[in-house]
Formats: structure tokens, sequence, C-alpha cells
């Protein structure tokens, strides 16, 4: 007995031993016997080599996080988002690299003199890619798996949320109806105009899934995406890779030019601009301001910027004293150094925000001017609203705790805004919950005095700005603020029912008037968010909303 | 043997039940709403509603802890709040990522480690015994972060030796069978791909075998050196024995017991995850799958991923415990 176990143990080791020795053996073998130089061009060449051989037709993406699910019509993140943007097609989309609004699988739409009634022709032939036909039935299918609470096809844990925020909630759908006038003609019948509409129905949101593969994947569809887009769903490795293949049968003439695209999740920045460098990726989301430099500096690299259409902004709880008083508020304005912030910590990526809203954005106010960086004037309003030596309490200022694209890094920004308070007698402590906590505390308004957050548009609408995060219909919810004013809620439901963009543009600049003046917030920044890519991969259009197409993209 | 067997068995059921207890009152400790974490701002109010009387987190928490075990003991392991899949068909694979990159990376820290220890030991006091054992010390308080971004930088990217992230070339991807790819690639016989494989193993597994090869190395050394004085060590030299079958038959044996213990309690902590590595070289394992699912406050899938852990944690403490009677026949389980 006691020779067996101690036999068995031997064998044990000495398994480890080889396997282990094995792999050492290996590594070493490759570096030693071929004196050193033909292995270092083998080991990567496995891996870069066939690279450069076959990435002609192979795009290979590396992105940060990974899609919550493939169903676009179940998330709102923009990972997710990005993906279904490849598999589906809506209705209408927007211009590649603009917000505006162009036909898709709809070539060409009416709507009524009343705003209630919507007529779209559809593009006709068009398969999606499990080899059924698209036409207005399918439209009808999609459109009502989204509004009918008592949906078969809403599958468990499901629920449509952009559908519920940009077209009403249960109780409130604007969209009354949908009918197939014929196979290539479908209606929208409205209980309400509602001025972004078109913009809306372009979301990737809103992309048109087969009704036959709903059925038949039942809770699976989120998985295993159909639709008719450029790219058809091959395969899914959670948090590692999805894998997409050309849709051959493309409607639209000579596109993807790609045969295949794999998006990869590679959380850490570093790790990701290092496989970037390496050959292993072609595209990469989300380069960090700190690499730019040596991005700058490799002649086989490239950089891609992102039209700037988010916000990021410091926002005051209007629940609490002094912050109800709009003085202070102002005073605060004025003490903010948005210039050296940008060349600090975007590394000169941004540009300082005066408005709620991006300047790209129609309806943009351009005659609102900022409150200038000015420590006297500020100091001149605090002691305005009573306070000559600057505020008696400690202010807590709630710095985000993780990266966003319109704020890499939340806690230095806070700092150098700290640094600048403490100069007009402002003191504050800085706190940064885990992101969970953070979004929790800010919606109950409690814990913090003035916090920091941002957003990125949806759909190409000021509505989806000023009021989502502004009005106080958003309370509680995305209005942290708990800023409430009137006559700003008239203006921004009267420019909601309006269907004429020139009235519209109008009310909205009316609106950031009101806003500028109350200053609810401190809007910092507008960024670039950044990618680099390949300097020989072409045909990337980068979009405003961050969900770009990959079918135009091809190598040199 | 067998009753020992049974009662380890049974002795398994209140841990287990204790773990669910104790994630199950953390979880709901730390603040955080699912419904806002995981629909994000751009949700409704009225969807959030509805998701939290989904998940019955409008219930009281006893309740909800009922209503948990309940479908538990149905053997329904929920489903995740962000993904909307069941976790049972979700963590799979995740699991099996993470079950290679362990084996690898204890592998080396076996490896290395037992043999550092046991020629420190040999050759107490000597150069190699001081070197080793401030590699050690070094080793153990090492940044797993730090340490991987360095062998990215210096293996990948100026040596190009080796690649950077992920388990395999994408652009020749491993037919998955087990999820297991360096078993997967002997199935298929594709011996390039299995070279590929084991080449994006090894940075990975270093970063991670790191601290417990120190370990390992200190335990191994400390416990040869009570070993070698002992004076059967002093027969078996006196017996004109050579110095290599000494130390490496007879001492070894009688020392293996504790570095047993901590090659298992390491393994153990491997496979809970390992956040920080899997985040760095892009392995989808299940450290990162729980990590996230915390972030988002996604509860089913935190409970039954650390509930999962805890098993597999508590299986190989039993099988360490198997493993003392084999090779030392003075313990026995009755």
């Amino acid at each position: 007995m006691k020779k067996w176990s101690s036999l068995a143990l031997a064998a044990v080791i000495g398994l480890t031993l080889t396997l282990s020795g094995c792999g050492g053996n290996n590594n070493a073998g490759t570096e030693g016997n071929a004196g050193g130089n033909t292995a270092a061009t083998n080991a990567p060449q496995t891996d870069s080599g066939s690279a450069s051989a076959s990435t002609q037709d192979t795009l290979i993406v590396g992105r940060g996080g990974d899609s919550a699910s493939l169903d676009p019509a179940i998330v709102t993140d923009g990972e997710s988002l990005k993906i279904a943007h490849q598999v589906f097609d809506s209705l209408l989309e927007y211009k590649p690299g603009t917000s505006e609004v162009q036909a898709s699988l709809a070539d060409s739409w009416e709507v009524s003199a009343d705003g209630l009634t919507y007529t779209f022709k559809l593009h006709p032939g068009v398969k999606f890619h499990d080899g059924t036909d698209f036409n207005a039935e399918a439209v009808v299918f999609n459109f009502t798996r989204w509004s009918d609470p008592n949906s078969e096809f809403k599958f468990e844990g499901d629920s449509f949320d952009y559908y519920d925020s940009m077209f009403g909630p249960d109780g409130s759908r604007v969209i009354k109806e949908v009918k197939a006038v014929d196979d290539s003609t479908v209606q929208f019948i409205l209980n309400q105009p509602q001025a972004p509409f078109l913009q809306n129905i372009a979301m990737t949101s809103f992309g048109i899934a087969s009704p036959t593969a709903v059925k038949e994947k039942k809770e699976n569809f989120k998985n295993e995406p159909v639709g008719t887009g450029p790219f058809k769903f091959v395969e899914w490795k959670r948090n590692d890779a999805i894998t997409l293949d050309k849709n051959a049968d493309y409607w639209k003439e000579g596109l993807p030019k790609m045969n295949k695209v794999i998006v990869r999740s590679i959380p850490d920045n570093s790790a990701r601009f290092t496989a970037l460098q390496n050959g292993e990726i072609d595209l990469m989301e989300d380069l960090s301001p700190d690499d730019l430099s040596t991005l700058e500096g490799n002649s086989d690299l490239q950089k891609i910027e992102r039209p700037p259409f988010n916000v990021a902004y410091l926002g005051f709880n209007l629940q609490k004293a002094p912050f109800d008083n709009v003085k202070v508020r102002q005073a605060l304005n004025h003490a903010v150094n948005k210039q050296a912030i940008i060349d600090a910590f975007f590394a000169g990526q941004a540009q300082p925000a005066v408005n709620p809203m991006p300047p790209s954005l129609w309806g943009y106010n351009d005659s609102v001017q900022d409150y200038e960086y000015d420590l006297d004037k500020a100091k001149a309003l605090l002691a305005e609203a009573g306070y000559p030596d600057g505020l008696p309490d400690t202010v807590t200022l709630y710095a985000m705790p993780v990266s966003r694209p319109y704020m890499p890094d939340g806690k230095k920004v806070a700092e150098a805004i700290q640094a600048d308070w403490e100069k007009i007698g402002v003191k504050t402590v800085i706190e940064s919950p885990e992101w969970a906590t953070y979004l929790d505390d800010t919606k109950a308004g409690e814990k913090d005095d003035i916090y920091m957050l941002g957003w990125t548009g949806d759909n190409g609408d000021p509505d989806n700005f000023l009021y989502t995060l502004l009005d106080k219909d958003a309370i509680p919810g995305n209005n942290r603020s708990f800023y409430a004013n009137e006559e700003l809620h008239t203006v921004l439901i009267n420019a909601q029912k309006e269907t004429d963009q020139a009235k519209r543009s109008d009310l909205y600049k009316q609106a950031q008037e009101i806003i500028k003046a109350d200053a609810p917030w401190i809007p910092l920044v507008h960024t670039t968010p950044l990618l680099a890519a390949k300097a020989n991969l072409k045909g990337y259009v980068p979009g405003p909303t961050g969900t770009e197409y990959y079918s135009e993209v091809y190598f040199e | 043997m067998n009753s020992y067997l049974i009662k380890r068995v049974m002795v398994l059921i209140p841990v287990l039940i204790g773990m669910t207890i104790i994630v199950f009152s953390i979880i709901h400790a730390i603040p955080g709403d699912p419904a806002e974490t995981i629909l994000g701002q751009k949700a409704t109010e009225q969807s959030k509603q509805a998701l939290r009387e989904q998940l019955g987190l409008d219930k009281p928490w006893l309740q909800q802890y009922f209503n948990y075990m309940g479908d538990l003991l149905q053997g329904d392991l929920g489903t995740s709040i962000r993904t909307k899949t069941p976790i049972a068909k979700e963590i799979m694979p995740y699991l099996a990522a993470t079950l290679e990159l362990t084996a690898a990376a204890m592998l080396f820290a076996t490896f290395v480690g037992v043999n550092a220890g046991i020629l420190s030991a040999w050759k107490q006091n000597s150069w190699f015994d001081y070197t080793s054992m401030i590699i050690a010390l070094i080793g153990v308080s090492m940044p797993i972060f730090w340490l991987g971004l360095m062998e990215q930088m210096i293996f990948a990217l100026k040596l190009h030796w080796l690649p950077s992230i992920g388990r395999m070339d994408q652009r020749d991807p491993v037919e998955s069978i087990t999820n297991l790819y360096v078993i997967d690639t002997i199935i298929a016989g594709r011996w390039d791909q299995l070279w590929t494989v084991i080449k994006h193993l090894i940075l990975p597994s270093i970063a991670l075998g790191t601290i417990p090869m120190a370990i390992i190395a200190r335990m191994t050394r400390s416990s040869m050196l009570e070993v070698m004085n002992s004076d059967y060590i002093r027969t078996a030299k006196a017996k004109g024995l050579s110095q290599f079958l000494v130390v490496y038959k007879h001492a070894l044996k009688n020392s293996l017991i504790p570095v047993l213990t901590v090659v298992g309690l390491q393994t153990g902590a491997l496979l809970g995850g390992a956040v920080l590595t899997e985040t760095i070289f892009a392995w989808p394992g299940v450290g990162r799958y729980i990590f996230e699912a915390i972030s988002s406050r996604d509860y089913p899938v935190i409970q039954t991923g650390i509930l999962i852990i805890a098993f597999i944690f508590v299986v190989i403490n039993l099988l360490v415990d198997l493993l003392y009677s084999a090779i030392d026949p003075r313990i026995q389980y009755k």
C-alpha cells in the first residue's frame, strides 16, 4: 500500500513536472533552437503574420465592454447597439457621420398635414438573413411586439425600454396603430403629433427583426439575431468575441466590403492599445487621451475622431441649501477653468461646454455666453448671495468613479475644480462611491451637494438632451438636480408638439437661455471620443452617436 | 473511508446553505438598485418599476430569500438580469476559461515553487537560497496588474514573441467542444492551433501564478528544512544514499503535506476567478463575469456565481484532505 501510494504520488509529480516542463521547454526551445532570429519572428507570425496576409477581408475591432444582448429592442447600452447596428436595418437611418435622417429600409415617406399619419414606402426585394421576405407585415410584427404589453414575443425578462422612452410608455403611447397597407407600404397612425418621430424611427433599437426567426428562436433570439443588415450573426463568445459574416445578398449594392468582422472585448485600455500595436486587432474604441502621443508617433496607426455629441457637467442639488440660491450657482459657474481642465485631462480632445447640448446639434444657441472664468466675479456673486467669506459648510462633490467617453477621469477633474473653488472660499470634499451606489445616491439627492455626470445623445434631437435631462418631468430620474422651472417646461412641451423644425429650433434656443440664467448645472465639456486604427484602414465614418457601420470599411 | 466521505459530503450542505445566507445578506446590504444600474439612465421609471416587481425587490427580504432558495432547490439557478439569459447556460464557458487558466497558472506555480523551495532548503543559506527567497518575497507582494502590463509591454509589444490578449487567434478560431481550448485543439488534432492556444496561456498564467508560486516556494522551503533535520534523513544520508535521492525521495514526501494544503487553497482561490488577470489579458473568465455582475447589481448572477465557486472550493478542499492519506499512511479516515 505504501509503495503504491508513493508511486502514484511520484507519477503525479512527474506528470506535473513534465507538463510544465514542456511548456517551459517549448518556449525556451523556440527562443533557443532558432538562435533567436527565426523564433522571434516565428512566434508573432501565427498571430500578426496571418494578420497582414488575411486582414484584407477580416476586420477585428477591440472594445472595452461586451454586448448585454444582441436584440436591439431590449437594450439601451451602446455596446449592444453597436453590434445590432451591423445585423439590423431600421426603416430610416442616420446619414453616416451625422445625426441627419435618411432612407434605409423605407425608400420614401409622407407625413399627413396634421402630423398624425406617416406612410412609408418600403425598399423592394429585401430579404432577412434567414431567407424570408422583408415586407410591411414584418414591420407591423415588430412594432406590435414592442408596443403590446401582452405580446407572446415579449420573452421572459424582456423590456422594450427605448420603445417606451421614445414612443411613450404603455398607457400614453405615441403610436396608435401600425398598418400594412400593401406588401410594400406601411402606415403609422399617431395619437398625437411627435416632432422627433422620424429621428426616433431611425434608431438602431428599432431595427426590423425577422418575424420567422423571432417566432422560432423565441427567448434565444437575443443570442442569435436575424435582421436584414450588412452582416450576419455567426457566433458570440461572451466577454470574448462576436463574429459576423458578410451578408452576400445585402440589398445595398457593393456592401459590405469586409468578409468577416470580429468584435473582441478587451476591458483594459492600455492592453487594448497594446493589442492594436501588436497587430492583434485592427481598430480600437476609446483610446485614452494619454496614449495619443504614442499613437501619433507611430506611422502604422491613425487616429479617428467622433464628432462631439455629448456633454459632461456638474449638477447642483437644488434641494439643498445654499444651492437653491441662483447666485451661488452662478458664482461657482464663474469659478471653473474649463480650458485648463481640457488641456490637463482631455489632451485637448474636448471643447468647453456652454449649453447642456453639443454645438453640432441643430437648435444650439450660439448667442448664449458662458460664465467666464473670473474668480473676482465669483466672489462678488457669493457676497451678493450673503456669503462674503465663502460658503460656511463643506460641500460634498460627487466625482464619477468610472470612465466614460465624456469623462475619462472624473476624480482628477473634480480635484482641479476643488482647487479652484478653494480660492473663493468654497471647501469641498470629493466622494466617489462605486458606480451603482453613485447613481442611486445622486438620484435620491440626499448625500450629494454637487454631482458629476454626462450624457451622449441617442437620436439627434435636442429634446433628447434638454427635456430628458432638465425638465421637471424627469424628476426623479435623469434630472438629478431636482431643477423644476414651469416656464422651461412649457417651452419644452411646446417644442415636442411643434412639427416645424425652424420653430422648434427657436423654442430650444429659448430653453437654453432660461437654463443658462438659472444655472442648474455647470456644463463642463463636449468631448471628442477617440478611436485608433491601423493606418491602412479606410472607409470608417465616425458617427456622433457612436454606432457606426462596419460595412464601408476596407483595407488599402 | 466511505463513511468518512459520506460524512464530509453531508457537511457540505450546511456550508453551502450558510454561503447562500451570507451572500444574500451582503448583496442586499450594499447600496445600489439593479433596476437603476442595469436599465441605465435611458429607461423610463415605469420599466424600472416593472423590473423591481419582476425581481421581487419590492417584497420583504425574508420572502425574497425563500423564493430564491425555492428556485435553487428546484434546480433553477436563475436568469441574469442584464443579459436576460439563464445563468446555468451562460456560466459554463466562463468556468472553462477560468479552469484552463488556473490549471496553467498552478502548473507553473507548483513546478517552479516546489523546486525553488527544495533547492533553497537543500542549499540552505547559499546565494541560491537568498536569491530565490528574495524573489519569492517580491513575488508575494507583486501587483498583478503591473506585472501583467509589463509582460505585455515586453513580450508582446517589444519582442513580439507572444500575443498580448485573449485565448486564441480570432482569425483562426478554435472549434469549441469542451471550451477548454487545449483539449479542443487536441481532439481536433490541430497541433498548430494547440501551439497558438499555449502561447496565449503563457503570459496570463505567469501573471496569475506568480503569487501562488512565491507562497509555495516559501512553504516548501520551510517544510523541507524541518524534515531535513530529522533522524531518518540522517540515517538515509549515513546509508550513503545520493543527495538527490535523499532530498527528492525521502525528504520531499514527508514535507509535501503543508505544500499540498497551500496548493489546494491557492487553486481554489484562483478558480474563484482572477479579476485583474482576466481584465488585463481580456480573458473571458468567471472572475470578470461575477465582477461585472457586481458592478451592475445583477443579483441572480452574483448569488449563483459565488455559490458555484464556493462549491468548487469546498470540493477541492475535500480532495486535498483525501490526498493526505495517500501521501501519508499515518493519516487515515474512518
